[in-house]
């Protein structure tokens, strides 16, 4: 069924490409070489946007100064059931390790990913492109409730 | 399905488009057409107004369609192996197909019913009956899968079923054709007076659960269909019945040669009463009870023993007769319960029985007859109203709730709209071809909904692109919400769907299911994260309990497994989101794929007969990277000594 959509799609695209071709031919020659970008992107796992707070259902939130450890216990609990097929605090796995997330990420934007992966991937710039670093593997959407993600928040400040 | 289900819309969306486009040219029947396309119209997105079940016949399942579109949502495997989600393949739920007669993988089914509170349909369970191998099915309305089945010991031919009482106290089973009962070895020719033709009463529990409770021992005529009193006749079940004759050969012929069968009319609640009060007498009969548990993911079978009969002689009150012209088929009860329509299949004319009359006639002990002790009442002091030459071969009647009743006609191939105590016919359409069973949905029940009515006919011929000899039936929807009945559509449906069930869509759809909670997975191999999967070996039996999630399988490297060994993959499902099954399979695979839900445990066997180094993959596309979720099991020679090894990136 999903292969008939994506077959459609293509269809579809086709038509478009074909259209559009017939528009504009640009006389690309093969021996040129393109211009070489001078830009060169940081990764986006290694980029450190802590301003950014995604889009989701979360919009602030103030972490206590002293990490509450019965609700980090509760989150680790979580974390291994719902996360560890695709996260592994030691290293990189299908997605990256949470092992200092918190360096680099708002709790805003880490609770809404964890809440709204589809959401974020298609609106917010960063986790799409961390999408396309990590191969195209979605976040799943685990269905956790606002506390369960919180709790699993609490966990990450103890890696 | 789904495939050519979307082709199919996409044809049917491109025509639309096209007739658009025609009707620009000043047409005028054009734009009577578009305003038909309007009404069957649903735009990409949006939803169907209202659910129709199909019986899926042979293919014993039921099919789920979206009304007015006519669109195919689902196909529910329920008496059938389906191998595309792997029911009645899968260690889980081969028990569902368990009979007194061993694993049956095939089911005849014909009349899907919903369950009702107060005569209005309630949207818990639809119930739906297999004619072959006697057994009544109930399925969830909140998973969309079966999740019970009882076999009817001593019966034969379930054909009147599996129609629901209106607070879903009772479904019954029937018998359409008389054996001995007990089976026994005797003379075919000898069954006049000694073939019986039980029928059963199963309850229905608050929690669904179905109970075999007695079965009336009822002289063997063969019960066709049925319908329960509703409303005022609440308490009571009528049965239509022919062969009366008894005959045993060239039944087309010598089964017809009364000029009147009967209604059989039943007083349940008294006999439910007898019962409870400890009449009457345990008899053998086994039959297997098959109920799938939503958190272990599993069915269990369970063959039973015996059952209560009732003599109806025995109880007083509570079984009689009513003539009825000509082979009678359906038999069908108004909203307010007070007609019964009786079609004689090989009449002319529609008798429509009054309930209050038939009350009096029995308070009156007005008996024209018995039948091996059961009193017959008069046809004259029964009879309501005649339908006078509505058309040739009734067969079945729904109501729209507005005081109408559309009759359909097998030989003449019409639907007729007539009304209720003035017997007059209002309206006729053709339909194409040859039409069984109609359904208006909650058209048997107190509180039709009175908007459409799909006729289920049994001849395709022309009405689609020929495909070979073999045809899909067909089905046409009417708009009957004004003063006459408009055609609508055609549309395909699978199987043969007998009869049909249909509910206002926003009675169900909030609450189905959208996954299952790992957390309550009780699976006893289920594996709820990846920490939990493992190999374990005991003697020749090899246990995998892995995981599936976006996409990968731990473990996906599997070494140790020898020929000979019987290989469980007990896969489990790691996603908590909606609309993210995974599959399963390996080559060789002598079962079928399985199709794993978000939450849900699944297991196929699979026993290795070559050495080598053999691929498994997931077989529903899952996401970008579907293609790679994907492992290897190394098989060794059956004496080798390859210790059991199983990783996930090593």
């Amino acid at each position: 069924m999903k292969n008939t959509l994506n077959i459609l799609t293509l269809i579809l695209a086709f038509i478009f490409i074909s259209c559009g071709g017939n528009d504009k031919k640009e006389d690309v020659s093969y021996g040129k070489k393109a211009p070489v970008k001078e830009e060169i992107k940081q990764k986006a796992s290694e980029r450190v946007e802590l301003g950014n707070k995604g889009v989701g259902p979360v919009t602030s939130l103030d972490l206590a100064l002293v990490v509450d450890q019965d609700m980090a216990a509760h989150g680790k609990e979580i974390y291994g059931k719902m996360c560890t097929a695709c996260h592994k605090a030691e290293k990189k796995f299908i997605g990256p390790s949470p092992k200092g997330i918190l360096e680099r990420r708002s709790p805003e934007w880490i609770m809404n990913m964890i809440l709204a992966p589809d959401k974020m991937v298609k609106e917010d710039p960063l986790a799409k492109d961390l999408l396309i670093e990590f191969n195209g593997s979605p976040m799943a959407n685990q269905n956790l409730t606002k506390e369960e993600a919180r709790a699993v928040l609490e966990y990450f400040r103890t890696l | 399905m789904k495939t050519i289900g979307k082709y199919i819309m996409t044809i049917a969306t491109l025509t639309i488009l096209v007739s658009c486009g025609n009707s620009n040219d000043g047409d005028k029947s054009g734009a009577l057409t578009s305003s038909k396309a309007e009404k069957v119209y649903v735009a990409p997105g949006e939803h169907d107004e209202y659910y129709g079940f199909m019986s899926g016949g042979y293919s014993g399942n039921v099919t789920v369609y979206g009304l007015p579109s006519g669109r195919m949502l689902k196909e529910i495997p329920v008496f059938s192996q389906f191998p595309t989600s792997g029911y009645g393949y899968s260690e889980e739920t081969k028990a569902m197909l368990n009979t007194s007669f061993g694993f049956v993988p095939w089911g005849d089914a014909h009349h899907p019913d919903i369950s009702q509170t107060e005569g209005e349909l309630d949207g818990r369970w639809i119930f739906i009956n297999e004619n072959n191998t006697p057994r009544i099915a109930r399925i969830s309305l909140e998973t969309f899968e079966t999740e019970e089945i009882i076999e009817l010991p001593n019966s034969a031919g379930n054909h009147a079923s599996s129609f629901v009482t209106e607070n879903t106290e009772y479904i019954v089973a029937g018998t359409r054709f008389a054996v001995p009962n007990p089976q026994r070895d005797m003379p075919i020719n000898e069954m006049k007076g000694k073939f019986k033709g039980p029928l059963s009463f199963v309850s229905i529990a608050d929690n669904g659960r179905m109970n075999l409770e007695f079965q009336l021992n009822m002289p063997g005529f063969n019960y066709d269909l049925a319908h329960p009193g509703r409303n005022k006749s609440h308490g009571w079940f009528f049965f239509t019945s022919y062969n009366t004759e008894e005959a045993n050969t060239l039944m087309e012929v010598n089964a017809s040669q009364n000029d009147k069968d009967y209604i059989a009319a039943v007083n349940w609640k008294k006999i439910v009463d007898y019962v409870k009060n400890g009449g009457g007498k345990k008899v053998s009969g086994t039959y297997a009870h098959n109920v799938y548990d939503e958190k272990t993911h599993s069915a269990t079978s369970t063959m039973k023993e015996g059952v209560i009969s009732i003599n109806p002689k025995d109880v007083e009150g509570a079984v009689y007769y009513i003539p009825i012209p000509k082979s009678p088929h359906g038999c069908d009860v108004d909203p307010s319960g007070e007609y019964i329509i009786g079609s004689g299949k090989l009449s002319t004319d529609l008798s429509v029985y009054s309930f209050e009359k038939m009350l009096t006639a029995i308070e009156n002990k007005d008996f024209v007859d018995d039948a091996y002790g059961i009193p017959v009442l008069s046809y004259e002091n029964t009879i309501a109203g005649v339908v006078k030459q509505p058309g040739l071969g009734p067969l079945h009647t729904e109501f729209d709730g507005k005081g109408n009743a559309y009759t359909t006609f097998f030989i003449s191939s019409e639907v007729v709209k007539w009304k209720l105590g003035t017997w007059e016919v209002l309206d006729r359409l053709p339909t194409f071809y040859s039409v069984g069973h109609l359904m208006i949905p909650g058209g048997n029940s107190r509180k039709p909904f009175g908007k459409y009515m799909v006729a289920l006919n049994k001849i395709t011929k022309d009405r689609y692109l020929p495909t070979g000899p073999e045809l899909e039936h067909s089905a046409q929807l009417y708009d009957i919400s004004g003063d006459k009945m408009e055609l609508l559509s055609d549309f395909p449906t699978h199987g043969e769907p007998h009869y049909a069930a249909g509910i206002r869509a926003d009675l169900i759809k909030d609450k189905s299911k959208k996954y299952y909670d790992l957390e309550e997975n009780e699976h006893p191999y289920a594996a709820k994260s990846e920490s939990e999967s493992k190999v374990t070996r005991d003697g020749n039996e090899v246990h995998i309990n892995m995981t599936m999630i976006r996409s990968h399988f731990s473990p996906d490297n599997i070494e140790g497994v020898k020929v000979g060994d019987k290989v469980f993959f007990h896969m489990t499902n790691l996603e908590q989101d909606f609309d993210v099954p995974h599959g399963f399979s390996v080559i060789g695979a002598n079962t079928s794929e399985i199709l794993v839900m978000p939450g849900q445990t699944k297991t196929i066997v699979w026993e290795p007969k070559r050495e080598g180094v053999w691929p498994f993959y997931c077989t529903d596309f899952c996401s970008a990277l579907h293609q790679e979720m994907q492992g290897y099991v190394r098989v060794s020679g059956k004496n080798s000594n390859t210790p059991i090894k199983y990783s996930l990136d090593e």
